[in-house]
């Protein structure tokens, strides 16, 4: 298949973006309503013929349907990513959606939504397929490669269900970046920088900080730290939980037990935290089924002191990666604020007081979109390795491991093999040997995590290296190679020296999804990508010409018309009448695409005439809008009839 | 989540997988057509083309290591054939092993003592005694084990000691400053060694695993006590 766009996605907590490499800029790709962002929300209605695939919709469609029907809805999937069973359901203690209770230890905890199940990494495909979709609009052209952002506090198994997510949306994940590191090419990609810079992201649902290195195009990660139960969702739900008990207690009326309603308080929280950020105070209104109605205003400073908790748990990350990178806040020269938490105002005074900024006459970079900088540098990232362009042929990111790798052993401690920090790909290698003759196998315990106690850290993978030769105990000396790829992945091998057998491992990952099981969940519409593509680009193509023929229907009730040559109104009818005959019989999207260009062309005249009458008629003393209202109100000058353009 | 990766271990002569001519010594690129290759046999000072020494120009292995990113780096073999890119992977997780231990002196020298033979006790290996208090500290250490001990009884009862506090922050003071005798020490062995004959080589690792093992020992002390006081 022809190379096409490598477009870079921001898979977020509340919202994803995708953007692509615009020349020698970044450019977010807009979906269908011409918004740039798209709430990671999916809604899953079960089909009433029966056939079992769930209609899908996602982003602001889905939103609406949180309210009305929210016992269909999933949102803050990420939150699920890569998660166990137990840490699941401490994760959902204020959402609606349930996991199923029939998961057996060690599978993924699959959501219920009425009689479907899903996996979080299903529920990311669908997503990220809608993304897909807008960017292929976009382009005109399929998409197949992607570089998708992870926090960069996210573990193996949080990165793996990640790139599941990819491949089952039908998308070659070429890269997982770190969103803290992605946000600094962004910023870095238009000076040639040289110092060091702290990239602070309070997102939706998770924390993180990154502390870098620029020179001469590399950007090289010192440090990271974070929390992936920290963001925005936080400060809504301690809004939340206030507005739900003192309704409660006010008027008598639990509205826990109506999970729309929840959802619509929910709403009114945001709104008021958004406001808050510019607001010196923001107002709940909120009428309750009783007819009653819940009112308070909520000050700055209240909202403050509410919220105080949460930002402080951003403070100890930020320490322990200034240690980590053995620096100091006076030798941080920049700090860029990324995440849409990053617009509350005592998010700024905090990051202030970390850093010393105030103290040295510098100020937090804002200057790109908190919600799209992380995007912005995926289209970077992955412009960089479709290696196409000069703008960032010399720009190279070297990012770590967040978390220390570890092998448990005996008595439950664990023996780190790669610490946290290391530049990635890393590896290490360690022996083991067996402690009772004529052993074969030799059980392994691989942890990710910086506690001593392998209880404490997350579990990785579990497994057997077998087919050891059988000789005395502690003879035989296998050799286990640990391998953390660019993405943060990690792979074994091993191989048992005194024979020189590569042992065969059977891996057993404590947490995830299989091969084959992540192949059965590849979305249907991949299997026939093809066919799928085309039939949306024919029915794009015929919309188009649809909306071009009414309009040209209408034209001869336009003065303008009459303006017109006998000859220019016969080429008119002319491109018309083969456009109406394209959209009836052809099949062919690029035929119809053709054909509308034509009578796009032929009606370029009468366009500028048309619009010659709309100003003069303003200049007449009427005014704008009503000289559109005679042009037909879904017509938008400055030419009429043009058909959205392809590139 | 795993999967089996195979490298290639040799040192002896080998045809590149691209041109097929062959080549003998360390390299991470064909000489002939510039290809990567599969991970070289040899050590750490072979990928960055140094000498083995204890002192290093640190500027000149950070250049390196740049410069061997850029060409290296998965990111430039996302779009290659499979092969080039499990190289790719390899030899910058060489690469990055290499400066990772390079980089930072202690590991440098565990590193190149353990290429010179001499057995050490790693961090992590938890088979072996690794808490053998160095003899001249043993008193001392014995001392600061009961008030540390004590202090932490305090804390749990929420009484402060100021005259404990005042000790312990003295003692970690002193360990601190035996801390950077001992690194003073080692950089002595560090010359002799660069330096040095066989004989005098020998002498010297005998002196730096002595050196390592004391460093060990007191930078754990330290790290107890500041955590101790560190709450």
């Amino acid at each position: 298949m022809a190379q096409g766009h490598v477009v870079g996605i921001d898979l977020g907590t509340t919202n994803s973006l995708v953007a692509y490499m615009e020349g020698n800029a970044p450019v977010v790709i807009p979906g269908a309503d011409g918004l740039n962002l798209v709430p990671s929300v999916v809604a899953l209605d079960p089909v009433l013929d029966g056939g079992g695939k769930p209609t899908v919709t996602v982003g602001n469609g889905a939103r609406k349907a949180l309210i009305e029907r929210p016992e269909r809805v999933i949102y803050s999937v990420k939150r699920l990513m890569g998660r166990s069973l137990e840490e699941a359901l401490s994760e959902l203690k204020l959402a609606h959606f349930h996991i199923s209770e029939d998961v057996e230890e060690g599978e993924v905890p699959r959501i219920q939504l009425g009689e479907l199940r899903f996996t979080a990494p299903e529920i990311s495909a669908y997503i990220l397929r809608q993304l897909k979709r807008n960017a292929e609009r976009f382009f005109g052209a399929p998409v197949t490669q992607a570089v998708i952002t992870v926090p960069a506090y996210f573990n193996d198994a949080q990165r793996q269900a990640t790139k599941d997510a990819g491949r089952m949306a039908g998308l070659d994940v070429l890269r997982l970046v770190n969103e803290p590191t992605a946000a600094a090419l962004a910023y870095g990609l238009d000076r040639a920088k040289t110092g060091t810079i702290a990239v602070y992201d309070l997102g939706g649902g998770t924390f993180d900080i990154s502390i870098l290195k620029l020179n001469d195009g590399i950007f090289e990660v010192q440090s990271t730290n974070g929390d992936t139960h920290l963001g925005g969702d936080d400060i809504d739900n301690l809004l939340l939980t206030i507005a739900l008990d003192e309704i409660h207690a006010e008027h008598g009326v639990d509205l826990r037990i109506h999970e729309g309603a929840v959802q619509a308080v929910r709403k009114a929280a945001i709104e008021a935290k958004i406001k808050l950020s510019t607001e010196k105070a923001a107002h709940f209104d909120i009428e309750l089924p009783n007819g009653d109605r819940y009112q308070r205003e909520i000050s700055r400073e209240g909202f403050e002191t509410l919220i105080e908790q949460v930002l402080e748990r951003t403070a100890g990350p930020c320490k322990q990666a200034m240690a980590d990178a053995g620096i100091t806040p006076e030798q941080i020269d920049e700090v860029v604020l990324v995440g849409g938490s990053t617009r509350i105002p005592a998010v700024h005074v905090l990051v202030d007081k970390l850093f010393h900024l105030t103290a040295r006459g510098k100020k937090p970079h804002i200057e790109l979109n908190p919600d799209e900088v992380v995007a912005l540098g995926a289209a970077i990232q992955a412009d960089i390795l479709a290696g196409a362009s000069k703008s960032t042929e010399e720009m190279l990111l070297l990012d770590v491991t967040p978390l220390s790798l570890g092998i448990e052993a005996l008595g439950g401690t664990v023996a780190h093999i790669i610490q946290r920090n290391s530049t990635i790909p890393a590896s290490a290698t360690e022996h083991f040997t067996t402690g009772v003759d004529g052993q074969t196998n030799v059980a392994i315990h691989v942890v990710q995590g910086e506690r001593e106690l392998a209880d404490d850290c997350r579990s990785l993978a579990r497994f057997d290296l077998k087919g050891i030769p059988p000789m005395s105990a502690g003879l035989p000396r296998i050799e286990v190679r640990f391998l953390i790829d660019a993405d943060g992945i990690l792979h074994v091998s091993a191989l048992e020296q005194r024979s020189g057998k590569a042992a065969e491992i059977e891996v057993k990952p404590t947490y995830g999804l299989t091969d084959e099981q992540v192949e059965s969940m590849i979305l249907d519409s991949y299997d026939h990508a093809e066919d799928d593509f085309a039939k949306v680009l024919l029915i794009e193509a015929r919309n188009e010409a649809e909306t071009v023929l009414a309009a040209v229907g209408r034209a001869p009730e336009n003065p303008a018309w009459e303006l017109l040559t006998e000859e220019e109104r016969a080429t008119i009818e002319g491109a018309r009448g083969r456009l109406a005959e394209e959209v009836k019989e052809g099949e062919d999207a690029e035929q119809i695409r053709l054909a509308t260009m034509e009578l796009d062309h032929a009606t370029r005249r009468f366009a500028e005439l048309m619009m010659d009458a709309a100003v003069s008629g303003a200049l007449r003393g009427k005014t704008m809008e009503s000289a559109g209202e005679q042009l037909n109100e879904d017509v938008t000058a400055p030419h009429a009839m043009a058909p959205a353009e392809f590139k | 989540m795993i999967k089996t990766l195979k490298t290639v271990d040799s040192a002896v002569p080998i045809a590149c997988w691209s041109c097929f001519v062959g080549h003998v010594n360390f390299t991470l690129f064909c000489p002939h057509c510039s290809k990567i290759q599969p991970p070289p046999g040899g050590d750490y000072y072979s990928v960055f083309s140094m000498k083995p020494r204890l002192n290093i120009d640190l500027d000149v292995l950070e250049r390196e290591f740049h410069r061997l990113s850029r060409k290296l780096h998965p990111d430039r073999f996302a779009l290659a054939q499979e092969n080039e890119k499990q190289w790719s992977l390899a030899d910058t997780a060489l690469l990055n092993d290499g400066y990772r231990t390079l980089k930072d002196p202690l590991r440098r020298t565990e590193y190149l003592l353990k290429l010179h033979g001499t057995e050490i006790v790693e961090e992590h290996d938890t088979t072996k005694d690794n808490s053998r208090v160095p003899i001249d500290l043993l008193e001392e250490v014995f001392d600061l084990n009961m008030q540390l001990e004590e202090m932490r009884m305090a804390r749990k009862t929420g009484y402060e000691d100021p005259e404990l506090q005042a000790s312990l922050t003295a003692a970690k003071k002193k360990f601190e400053g035996m801390l950077e005798a001992v690194d003073r020490d080692l950089r002595t062995q560090w010359k002799a060694w660069d330096e040095g004959d066989e004989p005098i080589r020998q002498t010297a690792q005998k002196a730096m695993v002595v050196l390592l093992d004391r460093r060990r020992y007191l930078s754990n002390l330290v790290r107890d006590v500041t955590e101790t006081l560190g709450d």
